[in-house]
């Protein structure tokens, strides 16, 4: 599996919770910035030549701001740099404002094949509340016409939200199931530090639901999503078998994948070596070093085999397949043993947070929502 | 050219903690010019981190000012600040033998306390001259009437010229230094330059610059830099190469002369050579007998350091080297443990005085200790007619071996306002204390208990602070040993024995102090993946229990997108700071839970 990221690092306005790579101009050069990721494309491409695309996802930021030509461009790009996939998965993420779903048709025309929406809520008073400049009705508006015009979609919500109770969210949730098609992704709501939502909440302008609450609500979302055939594959992204997000599977599973873009990271394994690449977050900055050097990054970094293993746990374990251990091997050139103690691989099996297989070791249920304790624990 | 003697005062200020000792030396260092107005802080020699967090003076520091008094005369005045704190004791001890007067301070909104007695009685052993001033006037609810009164009637001190001062607002601060010279003595002292050099070293530390430097009163003769010294304890021989005084900025001078105080720094690498109360001398003309020097300092609690990383031992015995030059308060010896390596047996005054030595390793050195429980010494008699010092009640034998147990016990006084006296008898009682003394001071209560050290070591002030909402004051002195019906108690985590928890308690107490163990416990641990039985035993029985509910989640919402970065790298701080926690039975126990669960404050 070989992915290729592309940010698009605008959005109409700044919701207070973000801490993504996201920028609020009052024009963009759209015709520059296809310029740009034309040039950054050339450069991947030379760098890592070769290797067979089998997905492609378009993230932000707001892509769906893009003009649909760019994204035809970056795309056509691509293919003329690499082989690609015939079953390449596209994935364009979208907000669900009108102008935006107007433009689902002319994205699929581009060649996006997914497109995964920020519902983010189906209650008003909610959207309101997390500052979005979308309501309920264009939300229903844009999964309508994201049915029409795609075979696979998904959209996003954020519970555990200040105030809101669980047996809202399980109304909220049952609704969200009826209106999915095979993949949804349910992300608790994270203060994140930077934000306004930070500062709010510091100030005690809103409280956040304790631990506890948050493992009620993440519980319950479990059993409902399991009951309607949408299993968790990944911590909080839900999906019938075989609809699982191709992209992001190239993270959890730490396969290589480049970063196009303002931001964006990649992991590239070149020679030996496995290199991490990561693009000026300014949109500027970045735009200015791609016309500058053909490309927008920093200094490349080599993770060490150390990291290498511990990065490929971190990710593999938030899945719900796990990580094979021939995966740690190679990643860290050292066998199971000598990374992970054996004593307390048995005690985590033993409290039920992990199965072993042998050759795997796979969270379970508990294991997946106590995940920082396993790792603190395990290394 | 140093001072005539008749032209030195020497002198230290003492008080109860925070009545202001600190504060007053501020304004005597910005009256006599010792510090220009922009270089002033609050409590300013009060240098250490520590000190100015925690704001309370942990090191004595000397300054010298210069005063020019109402009779046209510039004096030298050598000041001693001195910590208040009882655990800091040895530091006011120091300050007073080496010098010949006394500040005393009593703030005039608390009035005479317990560290207030013991300080002025070591201060009259010592044969000094007591300027006594009322402190804190400027506060609404000051009483200076009230405060003296209490320092006649209490302390027995003649208070009719005891001056009323306010250390913040300077408001008779030169009322102060008039009284300095005109009451205090000067020095006494040889100033024959023929004869041998006599100089007591009163501190050390070190310093990065300087290196090695020692605080000196003088008392006969002179030092000068190129002069040729020997420490007539160690027998070690130097050359001096700077001498100098603090005023508190560090001034290099020619020479240092008698009933002057001052440093000296010597290239001195090894730090054994300094021993706090040793005698300087002149190498080419040695002094015939030392000075009296210090009384030594008695440990009353003891734990052992382990470096978390045993490869650190070295860097640890190297610091801790370094801390005792600068603690004379501070006992060490090598120890080894199975569990554990290499590491120290440590003697402390106190358990603040142990937390802030474990604070000072870990800041100024950078390591990562594991300390075990802190415990007195209890002397172990054994059935085949041997005996035992007991420091870890890990070590202690079985209980078919032991013929009886003998435990250290203390002699307190406590001074009170009599509206807590009832709550404090009782706590006194508890703590199975054996009354001495009741005795009143208007309505003031001054009480003398006899009580084991092992009921007073852990909370017993907390205790005593609360019950009084901060009014009574207390202090202590070791007083022999007594046999004890003792027993060890163990805490289990997950059925896992906690050595640093495990600790020696008397029959009577056990239960008590298990079951407040473990609700301590419980509010210290964080929630664990799994669920924590934490459990108080006494060889083997069950006596108080606590569990504590598994965390219900604890994961990253979001991770996607590509910056794995960011998140490993939150991994691996996490599992650098994992060396200052420890595990037992699979549970993480912060090390800072260990200490905190000792002390244990507030009973409910
Ligand atoms: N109002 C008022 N407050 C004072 C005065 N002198 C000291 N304080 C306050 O009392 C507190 C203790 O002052 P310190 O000077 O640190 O007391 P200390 O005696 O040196 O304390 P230790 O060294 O820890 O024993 C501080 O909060 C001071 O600001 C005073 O004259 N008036
Ligand atoms: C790259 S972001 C935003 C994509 C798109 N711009 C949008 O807002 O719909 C992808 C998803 O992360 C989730 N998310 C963003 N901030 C979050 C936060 N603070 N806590 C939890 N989830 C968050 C939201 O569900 C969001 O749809
Ligand atoms: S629209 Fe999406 S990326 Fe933009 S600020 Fe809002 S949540 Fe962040
Ligand atoms: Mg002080």
């Amino acid at each position: 599996m070989f992915g290729i990221y592309v940010h698009w690092p605008f959005c109409a306005s700044k919701c207070p919770y973000c801490d993504f790579n996201s920028h609020v101009r009052d024009a963009v050069d759209h015709a520059a910035w296809r310029d740009a990721y034309i040039r950054e494309i050339n450069y991947y491409a030379m760098l890592a030549p070769g290797r067979t695309v089998t997905s492609i996802f378009f993230g932000g930021g707001t892509p769906s701001l893009m003009e649909p030509e760019t994204v035809k461009v970056v795309i056509d790009q691509i293919e003329k740099s690499w082989p690609c996939d015939p079953d390449m998965e596209i994935t364009l993420e979208a907000n669900p404002t009108s102008v935006e779903a107007a433009k689902l048709k002319s994205f699929r025309e581009a060649g996006v094949n997914r497109v995964s929406i920020g519902v983010q809520s189906l209650r008003d008073e909610s959207l309101s509340f997390l500052g979005r400049k979308h309501d309920r009705n264009e939300a229903l508006k844009s999964i309508d016409l994201a049915k029409e015009n795609f075979e696979r979609f998904s959209f996003d919500l954020m519970y555990a939200r200040p105030q809101q109770k669980v047996s809202d969210w399980v109304q909220e949730l049952e609704e969200a199931v009826n209106l999915s098609v095979g993949h949804l992704s349910l992300y608790q709501l994270t203060i994140e530090e930077g934000t306004p939502f930070h500062t709010w909440h510091a100030r005690g302008d809103f409280m956040m639901p304790s631990e506890d609450l948050g493992g009620e609500f993440y519980e319950i979302t479990q059993s409902i999503l399991g009951a309607a055939g949408l299993p968790a594959y990944e911590i909080s992204n839900h999906a019938k078998p075989g609809q699982e997000s191709r992209h992001n599977l190239t993270y959890w599973r730490y396969t290589d994948y480049v970063g196009i873009g303002p931001g964006a990271h990649g992991r590239l394994t070149l020679n030996d070596d496995k290199v991490a690449t990561r693009g000026h977050r300014v949109p500027e900055i970045w735009m200015e070093r791609v016309m500058e050097s053909g490309h927008g990054s920093h200094d490349h970094e080599v993770v060490t085999p150390e990291q290498r293993w511990m990065e490929s746990l971190m990710m593999g374990m938030r899945l719900r397949e796990g990580v094979p251990f021939a995966r740690l091997e190679s990643e860290s050139g050292k066998s199971i043993d000598d990374i992970l103690d054996p004593r307390k691989l048995k005690a985590l099996s033993e409290e039920g947070l992990i199965t072993l297989s042998g050759d795997d070791i796979k969270p379970t249920t508990a294991g997946m929502q106590r995940l920082n304790g396993v790792f603190r624990y395990l290394l | 050219m140093t001072k005539p003697l008749a032209y030195i005062r020497n002198f230290a200020i003492i008080a109860h903690i925070d009545h202001g000792k600190s504060t007053l030396a501020d304004r005597l260092i910005q009256t006599c010019g010792g510090l220009e107005e922009r270089e002033m802080t609050e409590q300013v020699l009060d240098n250490m981190e520590i000190e100015k967090e925690r704001g309370i003076t942990i090191k004595a520091q000397t300054v010298r000012l210069s005063y020019t008094a109402k009779d046209g005369i510039e004096y030298q005045l050598n000041l001693m600040d001195t910590p208040g704190h009882v655990d800091f004791a040895y530091e006011v001890s120091r300050s007073l033998a080496s010098c010949e007067g006394s500040i005393l301070v009593v703030d005039s909104t608390q009035g005479v306390e317990a560290q207030t007695l013991a300080n002025v009685y070591q201060a009259l052993d010592n044969n000094h001259e007591i300027v006594t001033v009322v402190n804190k006037i400027d506060l609404p609810a000051a009483d200076v009437e009230w405060a003296k009164r209490q320092v006649e009637d209490v302390i027995g001190l003649d208070a009719s010229d005891a001056i009323p001062v306010s250390g913040k607002t300077g408001q008779n601060i030169d009322l102060l230094l008039e009284a300095i010279v005109k009451k205090l003595p000067a020095p006494k002292g040889n100033t024959d330059p023929a004869c041998p050099t006599k100089a007591l070293l009163v501190d050390s530390w070190y310093d990065a610059y300087l290196g090695v430097v020692i605080l000196v009163r003088v008392v006969d003769g002179y030092l000068k830099k190129g002069q040729k010294i020997r420490f007539m304890a160690t027998g070690a021989t130097r050359e001096i190469d700077r001498v100098g005084m603090f005023t508190p900025k560090k001034v290099i001078l020619d020479e240092l002369g008698p009933g002057e105080m001052g440093f000296i720094t010597a290239a001195i690498k090894d730090i054994s050579d300094t021993q706090v109360g040793d005698t300087i001398t002149d190498e080419r003309n040695l002094a015939p007998e030392p000075l009296p020097g210090f009384k030594p300092s008695v440990p009353m609690v003891f734990c052992s350091l382990y470096p978390a990383d045993s490869s650190e031992f070295e860097k640890l015995r190297e610091s801790i080297a370094k801390l005792k030059l600068n603690d004379a308060s501070l006992h060490y010896e090598m120890e080894s443990s199975q569990a554990l390596g290499m590491g120290f047996r440590c003697g402390f005054l106190g358990l603040l005085h142990m937390e802030i030595i474990q604070e000072r390793l870990d800041r100024e050195f950078d390591l990562d200790l594991v300390p075990t429980a802190p415990s007195v010494v209890y002397k172990i008699h054994l059935t085949n007619g041997t005996s035992m010092e007991l420091y870890n009640p890990v070590d202690m034998p079985e209980t078919t071996r032991i013929d009886k147990i003998e435990e250290p016990w203390i002699k307190a006084t406590i001074m009170t306002p009599d509206e807590y006296l009832g709550a404090l008898l009782q706590l006194c009682q508890e703590r199975r204390g054996v009354q001495i003394e009741l005795t009143y001071v208007g309505n003031r209560a001054m009480l003398v208990y006899r009580l084991p050290l092992n009921e007073v070591i852990f909370d017993f002030y907390d205790r005593l602070k609360s019950i009084s909402r901060g009014y009574a004051s207390f202090d202590y002195h070791l007083d022999g040993y007594e046999e004890g019906d003792l027993v060890k108690m163990d805490i289990l985590v997950n059925g896992e024995g906690v050595d640093a928890l495990a600790m020696v308690v008397h029959r009577t107490q056990a239960e008590r102090r298990g079951r407040q163990l473990c609700e301590r416990l419980k509010e210290l641990i964080p929630r664990q993946m799994v669920k924590v039985a934490i459990q108080a035993a006494i060889g083997g029985k069950i006596i108080a229990r606590e569990d504590i509910g598994a965390l219900r989640k604890d994961v990253l919402a979001k991770c996607y997108g590509g910056d794995i970065t960011r998140k490993r790298k939150l991994l691996e701080k996490q599992k650098k700071g994992k060396a200052k926690m420890q595990m037992y039975a699979n549970v993480e126990i912060p090390q800072s839970a260990f200490i905190a669960a000792l002390k244990m404050g507030d009973e409910k």
